[in-house]
């Protein structure tokens, strides 16, 4: 007994290696590089700079803003999202597969992009205010949308809902409904159930979709900057405007460590919490769990969400594509000048690429990352999925997030000073780019498996065992079929992430290699109709090739599971 | 352990094997910003020349750039770097991340251009940050376009203007040095105070402004602040050709704030003969004349012909806001601080 529990406590020690190795000289070497450089070009070091940096008044504002708009947005995301969830993981019905794949498209769009399609339909010239106008008879556009509190909370939830509408929707569609039905035949009115059984049980994966959500809301910079306009700024737009424009590394360290001690304390919170409610639940297949919408009140219910969600995910993006079909001037024709113009190259620049090129480096980035995340999330995700977490796993699992949390100007910095020399000079590698991407995934793709992974029952793998199966063989049988979806849940968020990057990417690009992202935002950087309504184009074809991803991969089911 | 010792020899073997160039071309790497373009034919005239393969490394925005090249010094990413300009040359100069070169062509480029006199930063190129109007805008409401940056606290220009924040975006900045050289350091608060009764709209970012809240792409406010290539470019990348520009830039005295942007060969080079040709080809006519349209900015070889549109639609200003890269150095962040306790409080 107590040679095995060594072996269990070894084997642990062995699914930790590989990502701590990764994280250790991708993540804590360049961190710990660019702090040190940072704090020796000031006096005082890092206790007496963040006394400093707490006691400026706008230092002080920043950081309340960024908490308060945070977790407002991460409220505001889980109202959206958790109806949603619902909808996806207790029922069937047609267009299911289109429709969740559409709500992921989002996640993957640039900024500035995602901003010109607000502007379009809410901006002081947009549809909507046009609209309004002609109606009411106004002088003056009703909605003041753009450069507002409410355009920050609005675009992270159009960007976040696809995180708890997976996480969640997929564990939900898991859990056993003889309980609920258990709870109604004992009495229960259809809320008591919801809070008193469902909602328990699905605790594990609304906190892990929640602190993913929040952690982004957290650091983000292109729709804060964006959409917010100059009057609001999170630490990660003053971490930016610090180190770019002032070059005061000092206070952007600090800064930074400060943003890493927050989104720390944030998950050992949210770590001492899931230790205490995770906990193996009866897995169901989906088609015990999942019902067709029969009654009409609930036809309806369903219809209502699968409008707003429609409303509020698509159209923004919808007006894009609009765009990309329209001439100047109202009324002109569609035309398809756009796309054409995508594929020529009339300066003979040496850096144009066609959008076909930009796409494939695009995937192949995301491919990669896809590989880089699985292989070193699963293991990470089955160690934190063990009932009884050694002291290790306690204080390794907060510290894989720490990456969502760390600013991607910081980041980029400490690659450039930390991996320098051979044979890790990989300062112009392009191999840099998706082992950024890998980084931000790993968090995603360790949340959406462990709640699969401890949600796996003793007794399968202990009947297994009985009956003569090696661990090896128990997990081969058991425990990967059992987490299949989960896995498509994990390769999906780390593709999107990888495509829809552009902090990282744009780090050091080599120009002849550019992602499509990049060509965007190029396009856009430019004066002229002409470049505008390719950014447009492009944007086109970065929505309809996510969408199709995700089709691709809602068909691709790797021995549903659970289907047993 | 066997397959790990195989898949280790390979990996050896694949660095040596990326390493490994005796007989090939040499390779010149050069650092530069996210918008840097040149054609391809230009590059590829320099290679057969001098028997070298070029490589460009773009590193993100200009600030970036430099902040880059400032913390691999003595260690650096590559042979030369273009791309910092007036605003950044003073933090250049002072992290010392080039070497001196003199280089003869310097003889054909006007001397105004020529900022830094130990010769460690040579100029390449230059653009205005000026006032852009929507010319239909202004003769459909019988107003005179604005000339002035009087103009525009007139109460007949209200609710017209989008600029950008200084903190955030470079035209921006460049703006509020324009009211800086132009006000005075004690008179351009009180012109944004009342800019900002004047209803000015501001926003973070140039392509928000342009293209967002531009009248000329769909937005309300028909004056806006960019660049003085960018009415010519309006005609160039026309959707349909166009036989007039339908913006123009303001270019009167003291409106516009120029930016230039310099070539410097990186400290700690291991290939300085290199690095010292492509600087000299970077500053002969045979690049400068591709630098517009790639780059939307120009040269400042004076031997270097300027193609036909830009000859007809580009206003070059005569007289430009007056600061020099050292007060800028200097007061950047007091300014801006001063202007977002004024305009954004």
């Amino acid at each position: 007994m107590k040679t095995s529990s060594r072996l269990l406590k070894s084997s642990n020690l062995l699914l930790w290696i590989l990502p701590l190795v990764f994280l250790g000289i991708f993540f804590f070497f360049p961190l710990a590089k660019i702090t040190q450089l940072s704090f020796a070009r000031a006096e005082g070091g890092f206790l007496a700079g963040l006394w400093n940096a707490l006691n400026t008044p706008t230092v002080r504002k920043v950081v309340g803003f960024t908490f308060k708009q945070a977790f407002l947005s991460t409220i505001l995301t889980l109202a959206v999202g958790l109806p949603g969830a619902y909808l996806f993981g207790k029922f069937q019905f047609r267009g299911k597969k289109i429709l969740r794949a559409l709500t992921g498209v989002p996640f993957v769009m640039p900024t500035l992009v995602v901003a010109a399609g607000f502007y379009a339909l809410l901006g002081p010239n947009g549809w909507v205010n046009e609209i309004l106008m002609r109606i009411f008879q106004l002088e003056t556009p009703p909605i003041q949308f753009v450069n507002s509190f409410a355009a920050i909370l609005t675009a992270h939830v159009f960007y976040n809902t696809t995180i708890i509408l997976r996480i969640v929707g997929d564990y939900w569609s898991r859990l056993d409904p003889r309980m609920e039905q258990a709870a109604r035949v004992l009495g229960a009115n259809r809320w008591k159930t919801l809070r008193e059984i469902t909602l328990p049980l699905l605790l594990p994966a609304i906190a892990a979709s929640s602190l993913l959500v929040f952690i982004f809301d957290f650091t983000s910079f292109g729709v804060v900057l964006v959409l917010g306009g100059p009057l609001f700024s999170t630490l990660e737009v003053e971490i930016y405007y610090q180190t770019i424009s002032l070059f005061n590394l000092p206070l952007a360290a600090t800064l930074s460590l400060l943003q890493i001690g927050f989104t720390l304390i944030l998950t050992i919170a949210y770590t001492s919490l899931i230790g205490r409610i995770n906990q193996p639940v009866e897995l169901s297949s989906r088609e015990k769990s999942q019902q067709p919408l029969i009654s009409t009140r609930s036809k309806i219910l369903a219809g209502l969400m699968i409008v707003f969600l429609l409303v509020f995910l698509i159209s923004p993006l919808a007006s894009l594509g609009l765009k990309s079909f329209s001439g100047s001037g109202l009324g002109s024709p569609p035309t398809l000048s756009f796309y054409r113009a995508l594929g020529e190259n009339p300066r003979e620049s040496l850096f144009y690429v066609p959008p076909t090129t930009a796409l494939g480096v695009s995937l192949g980035y995301g491919l990669i990352t896809v590989v880089l995340a699985l292989a070193l999330g699963l293991p990470a995700a089955w160690a934190l999925a063990k009932k009884n977490l050694t002291l290790m796993d306690k204080i390794l699992d907060p510290v894989l997030m720490l990456p969502l949390g760390t600013s991607a100007v910081t980041l980029g910095l400490g690659f450039l000073v930390a991996l320098d020399t051979p044979p890790l000079d990989l300062r112009t590698s392009p191999l840099l780019v998706p082992i950024a991407h890998t980084l931000v995934a790993f968090p995603f793709v360790v949340r959406s498996l462990t709640p699969a992974l401890a949600s796996i029952q003793p007794k399968l793998r202990q009947a297994a065992a009985v009956l003569g199966a090696s661990p090896r063989r128990i997990t081969r049988e058991i425990d990967l079929p059992l987490i299949g979806r989960a896995m498509l849940v994990a390769a999906t968020f780390a593709f999107t992430i990888s495509i829809g990057e552009f902090g990282a990417s744009s780090l050091i690009t080599r120009p002849e290699y550019p992602t499509v992202p990049i060509v965007i935002y190029r396009l856009l950087s430019r004066p002229g109709a002409l470049n505008y309504g390719q950014a447009m184009a492009l944007s086109t074809i970065l929505m309809i090739t996510t969408l199709v991803g995700m089709l691709i991969m809602e068909f691709f089911r790797v021995g549903d599971v659970g289907e047993f | 352990m066997k397959r790990i010792g195989i898949l280790l020899a390979g990996l050896v073997f694949l660095m040596a094997a990326c390493r490994a160039t005796p007989e090939g071309p040499k390779v010149l790497t050069v650092m530069t910003h996210d918008s840097f373009a040149v054609s391809e034919s230009v590059v590829a005239f320099f290679e057969t020349e001098n028997n070298v393969d070029v490589q460009f490394l773009e590193v993100g925005d200009t600030g970036t750039a430099v902040n880059k090249a400032a913390l691999s010094k003595g260690n650096p990413l590559a042979d030369v770097f273009y791309g910092v300009d007036n605003t950044f040359l003073s933090r250049a100069l002072e992290e010392d991340i080039f070497e001196a070169y003199r280089s003869p062509v310097l003889e054909e480029i006007d001397p105004v251009f020529i900022l830094d006199h130990s010769y460690r930063a040579l100029p390449v190129d230059f653009g205005d940050v000026c006032l852009n109007y929507q010319i239909s805008y202004f003769v459909e409401n019988d107003l005179p376009a604005p000339d002035s940056l009087e103009d525009l606290i007139h109460p007949d220009y209200k609710d017209l203007l989008t600029v950008q924040n200084p903190a955030t975006s470079s035209p921006g900045l460049a703006f509020l040095m324009t009211t800086v050289g132009y006000y005075g350091e004690d008179g351009y608060l009180g012109y944004w105070e009342e800019l900002v009764a004047n209803g000015v709209n501001i926003v973070n970012d140039w392509e928000t402004a342009y293209y967002s809240a531009f009248s000329q792409a769909g937005g309300t406010d028909p004056i806006v602040v960019s660049y003085g290539s960018s009415p010519p470019f309006e005609v160039l990348f026309a959707e349909e050709p166009l036989d007039d520009a339908p913006t123009a830039a303001v270019t009167s005295p003291g409106t516009c704030f120029r930016q230039i942007e310099f070539v410097g060969i990186l400290n700690g080079t291991s290939n300085r003969e290199l690095a010292e040709k492509w600087v000299d080809y970077m500053l002969s006519p045979a690049f400068q004349e591709d630098i517009p349209l790639n780059m939307y900015v120009f040269p400042v070889n004076d031997n270097a012909v300027l193609e036909e549109t830009f000859q007809k639609y580009l206003e070059v200003p005569e007289i430009t806001a007056d600061i020099s890269p050292d007060m800028i150095a200097g007061n950047r962040e007091k300014w801006i601080n001063d202007w977002t306790e004024t305009v954004l409080r």
